[in-house]
């Protein structure tokens, strides 16, 4: 036998076999994987905007409701609240999550566990950026708005939302490629997303350094596609009247130092 | 001191007594002033002498912490309360600012929309006018300030003058019984003046309403019935501008007109 961890070891043939041809079960895993980044991430940003706009409220109850929830959940780690949702709940006897038929899918409760703690985290760290965004909105647009006679329902509406939305995207973008990644930990309570179908593969081969390889590289390749994706949205968002540097895809990927200034220019804006 | 003029039931606008603290600073300290129908007041005054903090009241941009301002004759912002005033809810209040034209100094034109929206936006979400009919009114106002063939320009490809015009087109579109400008020409570059001046001068010939906080006394001799001059939260004089110019009554005025003249 030779020592493990040689580099004569590795089987290529395994490995592109893995990569170029996955089995379906490594394949469901990547589409769980997709799914579940993409419902949370939405959900995660319209609860994020309603947390953002519970803190602008009027209502002090509401502020603090708000400023509550986003110090709870940034204040705990994902992992912690991933086993109190799914496993804790149950065994406490408050809420056992079941699987549930939609049509003539099975939504399967532990996935249902999964996307409703990823958008409930998610929510309050998108429930920052929104704030951020609002809050770097010049008061004149609000106070011009409300010289129109605008409620504040409308300013937000019509006048500071639409601005915000330009400034959340980068982050926006941040928080998708996190997410993507993140999904990995439902491994914790036993999800088949990509990483826990490629630890099963890899009790039934041993292959951990190839298999755990393939993974990796499917990881990259989604926030690989997602970076261009968020390329082509800042292009469409972007006002038509100002020249606006767009990082190249190689900025966006590796942070290159020469095209510092352009990303530092763009993150002023 | 009660600067009243001859103000009737008829007023546009009636301020009394009124007084705003920023923490211990009172900056206005019992301003009271009226306005009758096709008047044109200017406001003038050392910085931070009150009077962009006055105009800001004036459509509730300020909260006042003493004194009522009724504007056609109901209070903006506030309604009478045990005994003393309750604030409105906004919703309330942004119905009473819908005649109420601002102009601000640094324009806040919506980066977001073209000329054209900036100025139809109004009409369209806050009166609920059809769009079409909403923009064919935008297109005459661009048309009133000059700017016919701006329509579809972003603010950001706009100089100052242009943005200011069609800030004023913006406040037009509301069909706004007092306009409110707040030192209208102060941001722009000198050359652009001129063009922002002669929007104003067009309006005051058709016989609205204004109150203008400006340094341009040229606009101010030649356009307003009536100077007033602020000075430390207080009204210190007012009168024709003409005879206020020449012949001040007060110090204070004497030597703010003094800095003016020197500086300009």
């Amino acid at each position: 036998m030779t020592s493990p961890g040689s580099a004569t070891d590795f089987d290529w043939a395994f490995f592109w076999h893995y990569l170029f041809s996955p089995s379906s079960t490594f394949l469901d895993g990547l589409w769980r994987t997709v799914y579940i980044s993409v419902v949370a991430q939405l959900l995660g940003v319209l609860l994020g905007l309603l947390l953002a706009l519970a803190q602008r409220s009027r209502f002090a109850p509401l502020r603090w409701a708000g400023r509550g929830y986003v110090w709870l959940i940034r204040g705990t780690p994902l992992l912690v609240q991933l086993v109190v949702v799914y496993n804790g709940l149950a065994a406490a006897g408050v809420y056992r999550f079941a699987d549930v038929q939609l049509g003539g899918l099975v939504l399967l409760g532990v996935v249902q566990a999964a996307i409703l703690t990823l958008a409930a985290n998610e929510g309050a760290y998108m429930a920052e950026i929104f704030r951020a965004a609002l809050d770097a909105i010049d008061r004149g647009q609000a106070e011009a708005a409300q010289a129109l006679g605008m409620t504040p329902a409308t300013t937000m509406r019509v006048i500071l939302l639409p601005q915000a939305l330009r400034i959340i995207i980068p982050p926006l973008g941040n928080e998708f490629n996190l997410m993507m990644k993140t999904t990995s930990l439902l491994s914790v309570i036993g999800l088949q997303e990509m990483f826990q179908t490629a630890q099963s593969i890899n009790s039934a081969t041993f292959k951990t350094f190839e298999i755990f390889l393939v993974a990796a590289c499917y990881y990259l390749a989604l926030t690989t596609i997602w970076s261009f994706i968020q390329r082509f949205i800042e292009r469409k968002l972007a006002d038509p009247g100002h020249v606006v540097a767009t990082p190249s895809l190689r900025t966006r990927l590796v942070g290159s130092s020469r095209d510092r200034n352009t990303l530092a220019g763009k993150g002023a804006n | 001191m009660d600067p009243i003029t001859n103000a009737g039931p008829s007023a546009v606008l009636s301020a009394r007594g009124v007084v705003k603290r920023f923490g211990d600073l009172a900056v206005l300290n019992g301003v009271s002033m009226d306005v009758r129908p096709r008047e044109v007041v200017v406001m003038i005054g050392p910085s931070g002498s009150g009077k962009t903090t006055f105009l800001r009241c004036l459509n509730h941009l300020e909260r006042i912490d003493e004194g009522t301002i009724l504007v056609h004759g109901s209070p903006v912002g506030y309604r009478p309360g045990p005994g003393r005033p309750v604030e409105e809810r906004p919703k309330v209040v942004a119905k009473r600012r819908r005649n109420i034209g601002f102009v601000f100094q640094r324009f806040n034109l919506f980066p977001h929309l073209t000329a054209l929206e900036n100025v139809a936006v109004g009409p369209v979400k806050v009166l609920g006018a059809p769009k079409t009919a909403a923009q064919e009114q935008a297109r005459d106002l661009l048309a009133r300030v000059g700017l016919a063939d701006k329509a579809t320009a972003r603010p950001s490809a706009l100089s100052g003058g242009q943005q200011q015009r069609v800030a004023i087109a913006r406040a037009l579109a509301m069909k706004p019984e007092l306009m409110l400008f707040d030192e209208p020409t102060s941001a722009l570059d000198p050359e652009m003046v001129g063009e922002v001046i002669a929007v104003m001068k067009d309006l005051v010939a058709d016989g609205m309403t204004m109150i203008v906080v400006t340094h341009e006394m040229g606009f101010a001799r030649s356009a307003a019935d009536r100077l007033v001059v602020f000075d430390q939260g207080v009204i210190v004089e007012e009168g024709p501008p003409d005879k206020l110019v020449s012949d001040p009554e007060h110090d204070r005025t004497r030597a703010f007109l003094r800095r003016i003249n020197e500086s300009g």
